[in-house]
């Protein structure tokens, strides 16, 4: 009964609590780093150094009007945020964020569930997600939003091919497609997928951009072209939706790589002895870390580079990233089989 | 029980919203239903022991079968709904006889074989070379399974399937494209 | 105790839906819609059989029919396409410039 219904019940809760306080404060850590790059000091009123404005937007945007236009399409309207925001949660049921760890006399494995299609759950809830910046853009039946969100979907679908194709080399080279078992992989081949996979590393990591709109890459959301992208219609808690699931996204990415490519809960040099001492640390720490510093260079990137073009975007995706990746897999497959 | 209960829960919905795919006015809430439907198949698919199934069935269909439709149905935005349109020649009425006809022949051979001895006592074993690896897959898991069926015996169905993809590939770039 | 005759009347079912689709509705992108309905309902008969024989073979044949409805979309749809293109229509009965 305990182990049944209790513990994934109570794990539910932590980790969907940690996504969403996370993902407001990933707002406001975004919003100092960029801050401290142009030599300003980013919000600092509310809360010490600006520490609970994440609370003062959420409240601003809960009690502020919520606004249909009259002539969207009311339910497609509704659900699109919807739509948006339950793919980019329900991701987190596959993700180990630790080792087992020993609680109260009970072995409790760190993540929600193992299943044996992990990898191919991630990639098929997050193609599910483009429908949510489709639908917004399709039912506030206004120009701007329309446009955003066909250059939104077409960016996502042409990019997932790329990131796909990187994740089967993974594959290959893990021979399974359980997220634990992967990380169990790297434990044994003592050497994290990043460095026997780097291009599919840097293609992962490009394309991730890519599907979470971020920049370079965020032409969905060019302010000065679009008046702010698929979301322009939406206000209050619906438009926070949105923002919510965008950043939850970056989150999912970010925990994806740390996971496949960069060695997940596993401490660094996992195999070396004299290390050991680091074993003090608990594992979901280390998983912390990691993601903590791919999200860092998530914003580390929109504050340096300038945005793209949309036809070099696309070039980028087809002439480049996906031979680029096939080429990869190609070649990983030729060795796999030359090696056993 | 539970899985009766779960069966007869997903048949109602798969089956409520084919009908509203086939019914509803708007054709974009038409695709939406069909999203809907195709995410509860998948459902079914993971209550019969096929996950791998399953994860392609949203993958392939709900994120990019029914994402092609949506951008047909954006792009051919249409003024007039062609039901609007009248045709003298157009007998609606035909096509329920003709589904009533399908509907009954698909009742007769349900009748005709919940009484006759059609079907076999027992499964036998595949008749093949790789059936004892297949056993030795089965405790692995779905996924091997299906793969190492999929590169060993229908190895060219496999093939054929892929030249049949990268044809129509082409095909659509050509015929979607305005001038060559 | 659910059978396969219980998922063959949920796909007999289902079946008979797309056909009425494709017999009463006169837009060609539902009628494709219902045409996907038909090959969902001929793919759980297979998974249901898959797992009555015990047996991966349905679920191959089930990946094959996905290939062959994503191939039949992609070129059906650019079809549509081109069509809407010429004539600004997507009504099958104006879809009649090769009947004698």
């Amino acid at each position: 009964m305990i182990d049944q219904l209790v513990i994934p019940l109570v794990k539910i809760l932590i980790v969907l609590n940690a996504t969403l306080v996370g993902v407001t404060y990933m707002v406001l850590l975004e919003r100092k780093v960029i801050a401290w790059t142009q030599s300003r000091l980013g919000p600092m009123r509310v809360g010490p150094y600006g520490a609970l404005q994440p609370i003062a937007d959420a409240l601003k945007l809960m009690i502020k009007e919520d606004i249909t236009p009259v002539r969207a399409d009311k339910w497609v309207f509704t659900a699109a945020p919807i739509v948006a925001m339950v793919p980019a949660l329900i991701v987190y049921a596959v993700i180990p964020f630790g080792d087992t760890v020993n609680l109260f006399g009970r072995e409790i494995p760190l993540y929600i569930t193992d299943i044996n299609v992990g990898l191919l759950y991630i990639v098929s809830v997050a193609s599910v997600g483009v429908y949510g910046i489709i639908l917004g853009g399709y039912a506030s039946n206004s120009k701007y939003p329309l446009l955003a969100s066909l250059r939104a979907s077409a960016q996502l679908i042409s990019y997932e091919v790329a990131i796909t194709l990187t994740l089967v080399s993974v594959i290959l080279v893990a021979g399974s497609l359980s997220m634990v078992s992967i990380v169990r992989a790297q434990e044994s081949a003592h050497v994290w997928f990043a460095f026997l996979q780097p291009i599919a590393f840097v293609i992962f990591f490009i394309g991730g951009l890519a599907e979470t709109n971020r920049s370079p890459f965020d032409m969905p959301e060019a302010e000065q072209e679009l008046t702010g992208g698929f979301h322009t219609e939406y206000s209050g808690m619906r438009f926070a939706l949105f923002f919510l699931a965008e950043y939850a996204n970056m989150i999912v990415v970010a925990s994806v790589a740390t996971t496949l490519f960069l060695g997940g809960w596993l401490r660094p040099f996992p195999n070396v002895a004299w290390l050991s001492f680091l074993d003090v640390i608990p594992s979901w720490t280390w998983f912390l870390v990691k993601s903590f510093g791919f999200l860092y260079i998530f914003i580390w990137v929109r504050a340096t580079l300038p945005r793209y073009r949309y036809d070099q975007l696309m070039r980028l995706g087809w002439k480049v990233l996906i031979p680029l990746a096939i080429a990869n897999l190609v070649i990983t497959g030729i060795v796999k089989v030359l090696l056993l | 029980m539970g899985q009766a209960i779960a069966f007869y829960t997903l048949s109602a919905f798969i089956l409520g919203f084919a009908v509203l795919v086939v019914s509803t006015k708007d054709t974009v809430h038409s695709v939406l239903f069909l999203v809907l439907d195709f995410l509860f198949v998948a459902a079914l698919y993971v209550l019969l022991g096929a996950p791998f199934l399953a994860a392609i069935q949203v993958l392939v269909y709900a994120g990019g079968i029914v994402v092609l439709y949506l951008f047909v149905v954006m792009l051919v935005n249409l003024k007039r709904s062609p039901e609007a349109h009248h045709d003298p020649h157009r007998r609606a009425r035909l096509g329920f006889v003709l589904a009533a006809l399908v509907l009954i022949e698909v009742g007769a051979i349900a009748a005709y074989s919940a009484g006759g001895p059609v079907r076999p006592a027992a499964p036998q074993a595949p008749p093949t070379a790789a059936a004892t690896a297949v056993s030795a897959m089965r405790a692995v898991g779905n996924t091997e399974e299906v793969g190492w069926l999929l590169y060993t015996n229908y190895l060219i169905p496999f093939e054929v399937a892929s030249m049949l993809l990268l044809v129509a590939m082409i095909g659509a770039i050509v015929l979607a494209k305005r001038e060559l | 105790m659910i059978t396969p005759t219980h998922y063959m009347l949920l796909s007999a079912a289902l079946f008979i839906i797309g056909v009425i689709g494709v017999m009463v509705r006169r837009n060609i992108i539902i009628i494709f819609m219902s045409i996907e309905l038909i090959l969902n309902a001929v793919n759980i008969n297979l998974v249901a059989f898959s797992r009555e024989w015990q047996h991966a073979v349905g679920q191959v044949f089930a990946i094959f029919v996905v290939a062959v409805a994503a191939a039949e979309a992609a070129v059906g749809l650019g079809i549509i396409l081109a069509f809407y293109r010429n004539k600004e229509t997507v009504n099958i009965d104006e879809m009649n410039l090769m009947k004698w």
